[in-house]
């Protein structure tokens, strides 16, 4: 998988919130075998140094960050957000969320839009965080995006894939587009399910935090990427609505 | 003067940005800071001056999505 000209082994992108301890955070993005690592900002007292041993333990990891802006509601804060997030992590990267309803954290695609072209113009490598809508995906790629996020379901929620035929319409409409599908990813199948649609990667977080064996979790998703892509690329058959006999009928004996 | 810095207010006896940060204890820590809602990168803090009232935020490196 190539992003903004890296090329990456892995197609699982991997959240850093919400682990049990840091311990659990590193050993699962060990098993994960990600390579890309989302991370965020927040204030910090100086007396504290919380963020200073979370940003060690990354850094010890040797994964490519990829930070956030989770939280901003406005085009002005994502804007900052990403601003200082290039200042801390040294890089171009940002995942771009500008958040326009609290219940389900769904994108407010137009200030996404208008956010994307003013950081792409900054010379950022913009990774939306966006719905499935066609339009909104061909005004991101005109804001200077080169990667598409669409969202699975709504953050946080574990419901897998909630719009399959746009899912695919996406894919069919921007085949060249690298897709990843991030937020709403809750088991290892749903996973599998997107890869098989022909996206380039998932990018997941709270069903490997929060799963009762994170590590074991991790591992899980690894391979349930590399088994959907694998299918994907096999070419899978096109379901029928009657049975085909899979045995050969030619030479079967009369024993009625 | 009175700075607030992350939502709470400091008193603070400096002239720029940069000499606020060592006092409040940030010294060589790895953060991003923005005065009144405007960014100010790492390199211009000491060419960013203070103002009693002024709303610094001070991030640092966190766990995210």
């Amino acid at each position: 998988m190539n992003l903004y000209g890296i090329e990456l082994a892995s197609r699982l992108l991997l959240g850093s919130a919400r682990y049990p301890s840091p311990a659990v955070l590193a050993e699962a993005v060990r098993a994960s075998g990600s390579e890309v690592v989302t991370v965020s900002l927040r204030r910090e007292a100086g007396t504290q140094r919380s963020g200073q041993d979370f940003w060690s333990l990354i850094r010890d990891l040797g994964v490519r960050v990829l930070p956030n802006t989770a939280g901003c509601h406005s085009i002005k804060e994502a804007v900052t957000t990403a601003k200082m997030a290039r200042d801390i992590f040294h890089t171009a990267w940002i995942k771009l969320e500008v958040i326009g309803d609290a219940d389900m954290l769904q994108p407010d695609v137009f200030g996404l839009v208008e956010a994307a072209a003013e950081l792409a113009a900054d010379g950022f490598e913009v990774f939306p965080y966006t719905t499935e809508d066609l339009v909104v995906a061909d005004r991101l790629l005109q804001a200077g995006c080169r990667v598409l996020m669409p969202w699975g379901a709504p953050i946080g929620s574990g419901r897998g894939l909630n719009n399959v035929f746009g899912l695919r319409a996406l894919r069919a409409r921007f085949p060249d587009v690298p897709l990843i599908v991030d937020a709403g990813i809750g088991r290892p199948s749903h996973a599998v399910q997107a890869m098989e649609l022909g996206v380039d990667g998932v990018l997941l977080n709270t069903a490997v935090a929060m799963a009762g064996d994170p590590v074991a979790m991790a591992g899980a998703f690894a391979r349930a990427i590399e088994a959907g892509r694998a299918g994907f690329e096999a070419q899978p058959m096109e379901p029928r609505d009657f049975a085909v006999p899979s045995t050969p009928v030619a030479g079967t004996a009369w024993l009625a | 003067m009175h700075i607030r810095v992350n939502g709470v207010s400091h008193d603070l006896h400096v002239t720029d940005l940069a000499q606020a940060l060592e006092v409040l204890g940030y010294r060589q820590a790895a953060v991003a800071t923005a005065v009144n809602g405007v960014f100010v990168p790492a390199g211009a803090r000491e060419q960013a001056l203070l103002s009693d009232g002024d709303a610094v935020e001070v991030l640092a490196p966190m766990q995210g999505g």
